[in-house]
């Protein structure tokens, strides 16, 4: 039976009618349409996201969370909020949902404002970072030459220089502030972008299209912004999903060190350091703004993985071998098949095979 | 010989490497009003008389070239200058704090690549094995967890119950090598673990990828199909040529171990050079973490001519000349 299936040299292997209409015309895809509905059918990468978006409101509605609880950010309640000892109290106590920190303040609104500036800190960072890294990386890629050569050394420098010993560096000249934490972290984050971006526009200047252009009388920069870079935002898209963790923790650290934002100021790091004071008497202290912390982190990280494994034609097939592993299951479970049950275990492979003998 | 005249090229332009950062920390630091810094040490309630004072003893009141060239007169003679506050030279103060950094970097290093290569080796010859399963979870916190983060979790559920309840093995602080293996193992343990969670996770991602890649290789295939074994197919083909790549990512990584260096030794109070400077930002002790700078970029420097000599050993293609 021929069957109109969303790619066609799968048909036979699925080999089970759909209810699809031979005739209907086939409808091309662009790339992005196919990585979203790649993306959607990872369960992983959509929980991840879902957390992401979840966090992002929290963070954004902040105040109003404050304004709800009627404890401000930064509002100390020596009465309520700590007992006896002058200690936190826990979690669920007078009205303290996450309960209170080393001065009585409302844990929950504290995490909540620590939010805005961790997501702030990685999302502006990773933006500013994103544009620098793509204008470098196609520049150097592009003119080649002695451009490309010191780009190219001056990219690997940033990436060779340590860090924290700079951040300490401009911390001791400036202050600490958020300010120095964003053009730290922007400025050694362009340099793994613009390396990424840099070979992948040498291999795509090579292509026909691009000699096309030129011969038409595209200058360069048109080349550069109007024929190469949308082919670049794959590679890009993935790379920037995981620099924000970076810039998160990157972030964390140096609040936690002192050098970046300062008390009263919530941020998750300066919570942390503050927090190692408390092991004893407090566990949630320490516990609730580390796992917002990795929540955030790890959300970011698998999205990322998510997105690059959707934009991999190969993921296709694996994808189409669960979906078809689903559906058999579904149907041998119906009809109390337990021997081609068994088989399923085995994956997606054995599934197809599976499939075919039914 | 070859190896020599590369050798003397290498530390040549890594000389010029940390003159320029020398030199760029050196300015960065005098776009500082000079009366912000005097006046922080000689106090809030000090008089004119008195911060005037402190600028003259801190020699901060000659022309900006006359200092530069003091510095780096110093500098070539392997002196960092003078702490602000307590007047002491700043190398022995650095020199005094380098066992901690020193037994922690080293400690560190090899816990994080024995652990990142092998279980990346495992994992790789092993795909979709439950072990692989487990570690790409395991690989996925330690990238999305901060050291420092580890380093709490660690003294607050491991360090801090063991001690009270009477076990004295693991122990924060520093306790040199000299007041014997047991304690020195006992401080050093949890720092080496946290420095090498973070990094690790990096390596067994980069060599698991790398391995598999190169198993798929059609010389493996010929390794296999002339009747090697598959132990000497996996170490003296597949992980031998999955190294380079993780190798020249050692390289890029030093810098970072740097930073792991600072945020551990904070965490567990070893009192190491990253310590130090951490606390000279507080104070504004600039010589200090000047010197801090340069040692940095030095380690860089010798670190990177180590790394790209492994290389150069490892992978035959690659020729120093």
């Amino acid at each position: 039976m021929s069957v109109q299936t969303d790619y066609g040299f799968e048909a036979h292997q699925i080999g089970e009618a759909q209810d699809r209409s031979v005739n209907a015309p086939v409808q091309g895809r662009t790339q992005w349409q196919l990585t979203w509905r790649r993306l959607r059918s990872d369960k992983v990468s959509m929980i991840a996201l879902t957390v992401i978006v979840i966090m992002v409101l929290l963070a954004i509605f902040a105040p109003a969370v404050a304004a709800l609880t009627h404890h401000p950010v930064n509002m100390a309640y020596p009465v309520n909020g700590e007992n006896e000892d002058g200690n936190p109290v826990p979690p669920g106590t007078n009205g303290f949902l996450f309960g209170t920190d080393s001065t009585g303040r409302d844990l929950l609104v504290r995490v909540l404002y620590g939010a805005r500036i961790s997501l702030f800190v990685g999302i502006v960072t990773t933006l500013i970072a994103t544009v620098l890294g793509v204008a470098v990386g196609l520049i150097a890629g592009y003119f080649g030459g002695v451009i490309d050569t010191i780009l190219a050394r001056f990219t690997d420098a940033v990436l060779a220089f340590p860090y924290i010993v700079l951040a300490l560096a401009l911390a001791a000249v400036f202050g600490p502030s958020l300010t120095i934490i964003v053009v730290m972290i922007t400025f050694f984050s362009w340099a793994g972008i613009a390396r990424i971006v840099r070979g992948q526009t040498l291999s795509i200047k090579e292509k026909e299209y691009v000699e096309a252009a030129r011969s038409l009388g595209a200058g360069p920069f048109r080349i550069m912004f109007f024929d190469i870079l949308p082919n670049l935002l794959a590679p890009v898209l993935v790379i920037g999903t995981l620099y924000i963790p970076n810039a998160v923790v990157f972030e964390a650290t140096l609040s936690y060190l002192g050098l970046g934002v300062q008390a009263p100021t919530p941020s998750w790091g300066n919570m942390l350091s503050d927090a190692q004071n408390f092991y004893q008497v407090a566990w949630w202290y320490l516990v609730i703004p580390a796992v917002a912390l990795l929540i955030t982190t790890l959300a970011f990280n698998l999205l990322g993985d998510g997105i690059r494994d959707a934009m991999d034609p190969r993921t296709e097939k694996l994808i189409a071998a669960r979906r078809m592993r689903r559906r058999l299951t579904r149907r041998n479970v119906k009809q109390g098949n337990k021997e081609a049950l068994s088989g399923l275990a085995i994956g997606g492979a054995a599934a197809a095979e599976t499939g075919k003998r039914g | 010989m070859a190896i020599v005249g590369y050798l003397i090229r290498r530390l040549l332009t890594g000389i010029i490497v940390v003159w320029l950062v020398a030199t760029i920390t050196f300015f960065l630091f005098f776009a500082r009003p000079v009366y912000t810094v005097a006046r922080q040490i000689a106090g809030h309630a000090a008089t004119p008389q008195v911060i005037q004072e402190a600028i003259n003893n801190l020699g901060l009141n000659q022309p900006i070239m006359t200092q530069y060239w003091h510095f780096l007169d110093n500098l070539v003679h392997g002196n960092l200058g003078y702490s602000f506050y307590s007047g002491e030279s700043v190398d022995t103060m650095l020199r005094q704090d380098l066992p901690p950094t020193i037994s922690l970097v080293i400690g560190g290093t090899i816990l994080w690549l024995i652990v990142g290569l092998s279980v990346g080796v495992i994992s790789a010859t092993r795909a979709r094995s439950v072990f692989d399963r487990v570690s790409s979870v395991g690989v996925l916190i330690g990238l999305s967890m901060p050291a420092f983060v580890i380093g709490e979790l660690l003294i607050g559920y491991v360090f801090q119950p063991l001690y009270s309840h009477g076990f004295h093995f693991f122990n924060t602080g520093y306790a040199g090598i000299t007041s014997g293996i047991g304690p020195f193992l006992g401080h050093m343990i949890l720092p080496w673990i946290t420095l090498a969670t973070i990094q690790a996770a990096v390596y067994t991602r980069l060599s698991r990828g790398q391995l598999l890649e190169t198993l798929g290789e059609d010389y493996i295939r010929t390794a296999r199909s002339k009747g090697l074994s598959e132990r000497r197919v996996i170490f003296r083909h597949g992980v031998r040529a999955a190294l380079t790549p993780v190798l020249s990512q050692l390289g890029v990584d030093m810098g970072q171990l740097l930073g792991g260096v600072v945020v551990v030794e904070t965490v567990f109070g070893l009192g190491g050079i990253g310590q130090v400077s951490v606390e000279a930002v507080d104070q504004d002790n600039l010589p200090v973490i000047i010197g801090f700078v340069i040692i940095a970029a030095i380690f860089v420097v010798i670190a990177n001519i180590v790394v790209d000599l492994l290389y150069a050993a490892l992978d035959p293609r690659v020729r120093i000349i």
